[in-house]
């Protein structure tokens, strides 16, 4: 076998990541128990996490960096590691959103319990599961797995959008829960954010697999159907 | 102490290259040297215009002899040259690996390795006798059969060592193959096939044996190809081999001049053909 | 301008080896089209076949049909002829060595009989100045010899004589690959330069280069065309794994 050397490199690159993904995920699974508890010493240990995440991050960026310049890779290897750049920074955003939930925990604590009409933790198990199943799909170098995680965003979106109506009633007909109400869709905003980064990580990982770009296929169909409508209006 | 043994061997190497060298060089030089010492006294303007005067007369010269060997040997270059070169190109580009090829080099050994008397009987019988008389033409004949076999394997060498790609690059430019060959190959050998050539010229410059059979030699002067026609070579051998003094040392003065002559004409060769050659090539 | 060249079932042997086996291509006009492959795939002696240079080894034969631009070059037209019309430049810069750097250029056209010294004056220039030459051999064009040049000129020297007789497709054998960086650079612009008024067949060992100068690119391996497809795909994500496999460096 050649490129041994190489061949390693690539390895010690898909380690390094791994390793990134695993804090990420560890990240959102505190930032969602400390929600749940009330607990502030978790939304601590989000914060220090948060350092190594960005390290990390620094690190993986300039492994890839000396790998394209040193090995000249292509087809196969060229889009592993350009996957692994865009999943790293997916990654950190992960993390970030984590940091947005567990900051929200705090302002939470200072305020009285509410009972709002939002299921937070629903929506936090969803994401998290894509989280999951999308870095196991770059593991196992899955696109099938990967294109399921792409379904599974509807259904948080859907969330979303149905917490933020029911909380901007919330906030207008019961104004003393405004500031509750309002950290809620701050957290369910999070959430969502994390479905979509998991979801780009599902289509980082389809582009390495498969060498198909799947991105803002919605959009883009969206736009190619508004254009067929317009016929041959020339805009 | 490696060091010093090292440097030891080296030196040792050195001198011993030297030593050979003044070996090879030291009998040419002792050649020369005595020639000039014998025969530079006899030299004189009547040595070059003159004919040899009979016996018992002094002075006289040998300028038939130099005019004769300049006939024989243009003669012998005008046959063997063009055959030489032509077989030289047969073998190298046309013939590679074919078993005429083969059969003509072998030819061309065989010949090269025939003894110089023989070759001269030979023409007497083929040429000569079917004549009638001695000739120049007949004299010239042999000395151009013999020039032939070197001229065709310096050739043949010279044009093998051109690279291939010079060849391949005048073939990809659309250019018929006896073109390249003429123009392309054989022009990037013309420096070694004229060394071969001269190679060929010198060694004929003093042949003796072939010539007692065909040109037979001649006292008084002549020009025409159809008599006999003095040559160096041959008058020198007469001449030593005679019992007269005077003969003995006119024959040391021919044979220097035969070898300056020799001399001056290759080196007009290779002065005529550097002049054409550009900055920078091979 | 350049034309297309169109291969059918092209076969070629060398005695009884058989070098290339049922190639089909179709390259296209004007474009610079580049072959890889590990070392006796037969992408030289498929390029050879394109000039019928193949032939002049005497053990050579050849089936197929190859058309360049509307002539069936093994059945209308002569070898010579052909390679008038199909010019190479080989790995090695291979200079006229005893011809100055303007009999080098002109070569082509004086041993094909054109002398009008006029007309041969201006090809000369054009064509190095094509090969972007011009500018560092002007004043020295009849005194210096071809082989004094560096390797570099030497290759782009070849470059113009093979431009001189005007083809319409340039063939060119790992024209770069006795060269440094710089001159191989520049050679590559030169190509793309060339695009325009040619077809170019390049044939190289270094993907990166048929990367950068080629639109469509071929891998041949073992006397076969595997896969010939636009070189961002080639590159990026090739349907064979076979191809897949040596350009990524994973052979056996």
């Amino acid at each position: 076998m050649t490129r041994i050397r190489f061949q390693q490199r690539l390895e010690e690159l898909k380690e390094k990541l791994l390793e990134m993904a695993g804090l990420a995920e560890q990240a959102t699974q505190r930032a969602i128990e400390a929600y749940r508890e009330r607990d502030l010493s978790i939304c601590d240990l989000v914060s220090q996490g948060e350092i190594t995440i960005n390290c990390l991050e620094r690190d993986i960026d300039q492994a890839a960096l000396d790998l394209l310049a040193t090995e000249q890779p292509m087809a196969g290897d060229l889009r592993f590691i350009l996957s692994v750049i865009k999943i790293n920074a997916e990654l950190e955003r992960v993390g970030n959103a984590a940091k947005s939930i567990s900051e929200r925990v705090r302002h939470m604590e200072r305020m009285a319990a509410a009972e709002l009409p939002v299921n937070i933790p629903k929506m936090a198990t969803l994401a998290s599961e894509m989280v999951r199943k999308s870095l196991q799909s770059f593991i196992e170098a899955d696109a099938e797995t990967a294109r399921s995680v792409l379904t599974m965003d509807d259904a948080v979106d859907a969330m979303n959008k149905a917490a933020f109506k029911s909380l901007i009633k919330v906030m207008e007909e019961q104004s003393h829960l405004a500031p509750q109400a309002l950290n809620a869709l701050m957290i369910s905003r999070s959430l969502e954010r994390v479905a979509d980064h998991a979801t780009n990580i599902a289509e980082d990982v389809i582009f390495w697999v498969q060498g198909d770009d799947v991105r803002h296929h919605k959009s883009l169909q969206r736009e190619m159907e508004q254009q067929s409508k317009d016929g041959g209006n020339i805009s | 102490m490696r060091a010093w043994i090292r440097g030891l061997s080296d030196g040792a190497a050195t001198g011993l290259a030297v030593l050979s060298t003044i070996l090879v060089v030291a009998p040419l030089v002792a050649i020369f040297v005595y020639l000039i010492y014998k025969g530079a006294s006899s030299l004189s303007w009547a040595f070059f215009t003159e004919v040899p005067k009979p016996v018992g007369e002094a002075g006289g010269g040998m300028a038939n002899a130099i005019l004769g060997s300049a006939i024989l040997l243009g003669i012998g270059s005008l046959i063997g040259i063009p055959v030489g070169i032509a077989g030289g190109i047969f073998l190298a580009e046309y013939g590679r690996g074919t078993k005429l090829a083969t059969a003509v080099r072998f030819t061309a050994d065989v010949l090269n390795g025939v003894p110089s008397i023989v070759m001269g009987i030979a023409i007497y019988s083929l040429v000569v006798v079917p004549q009638g008389h001695f000739s120049a033409f007949s004299g010239g004949v042999a000395l151009g059969i013999m020039m032939i076999p070197t001229v065709c394997r310096t050739t043949e060498e010279m044009l093998l060592m051109v690279p291939n790609a010079v060849r391949e690059a005048a073939l990809a430019l659309g250019v018929p193959n006896w073109r390249s060959v003429m123009a392309i190959t054989v022009k990037t050998a013309s420096p070694g096939i004229i060394t071969g050539c001269m190679l060929a010229f010198a060694r004929v410059a003093g042949e003796t044996a072939p010539l007692i059979f065909t040109a037979f030699g001649n006292v008084g002067w002549n020009a025409r190809l159809d008599e006999p026609i003095a040559a160096l070579p041959l008058q020198i051998y007469v001449y030593a081999l005679s019992p007269y003094d005077d003969w003995h040392r006119l024959a040391w003065a021919g044979s220097l001049v035969l070898i300056v002559l020799i001399v001056l004409a290759v080196s007009l060769v290779r002065y005529v053909t550097s002049r054409g050659v550009l900055k920078g090539a091979s | 301008m350049g034309v297309s060249i169109e291969v059918t079932n092209l076969n070629a042997w060398y005695g009884s080896n058989h070098a290339l086996q049922d190639i089909n291509l179709n390259i296209p006009a004007n474009r610079a089209t580049a072959l890889i492959g590990p070392s006796g795939c037969g992408k030289s002696t498929f390029v050879r076949c394109l000039n019928r240079m193949h032939e002049t080894n005497p053990v050579a034969r050849v089936t197929g049909k190859v058309i360049i631009g509307d002539l069936d070059i093994y059945k209308d037209i002569k070898p010579v002829e052909i390679r008038r019309r199909v010019g190479m430049v080989f790995q090695r810069p291979n200079p006229f060595p005893t011809m100055s750097i303007y009999d080098n250029v002109a070569a082509g056209l004086k041993l094909n009989g054109y002398s009008s010294r006029h007309v041969l004056d201006e090809i000369v220039e054009k064509s190095l100045k094509n090969a972007a030459l011009w500018e560092e051999v002007k004043d020295n064009l009849k005194k210096e010899s071809g082989a004094s040049l560096s390797g570099g000129q030497q290759q782009r020297l070849c470059i113009a004589r093979a431009l001189a007789v005007d083809p319409e497709v340039l063939l060119m054998d790992e024209p770069a690959s006795a060269l440094d960086p710089v001159s191989t650079a520049k050679i590559e612009d030169l190509i793309f330069q060339l695009k325009a008024q040619y077809t170019i067949v390049i044939v190289t060992h270094n993907m990166q280069q048929a990367a950068r100068v080629a639109e469509n690119t071929g891998f041949f391996l073992n006397g076969r065309m595997v896969e010939f497809d636009a070189t961002d795909k080639i590159f990026t994500n090739p349907s064979d794994k076979r191809t897949e496999d040596y350009i990524t460096g994973r052979f056996g």
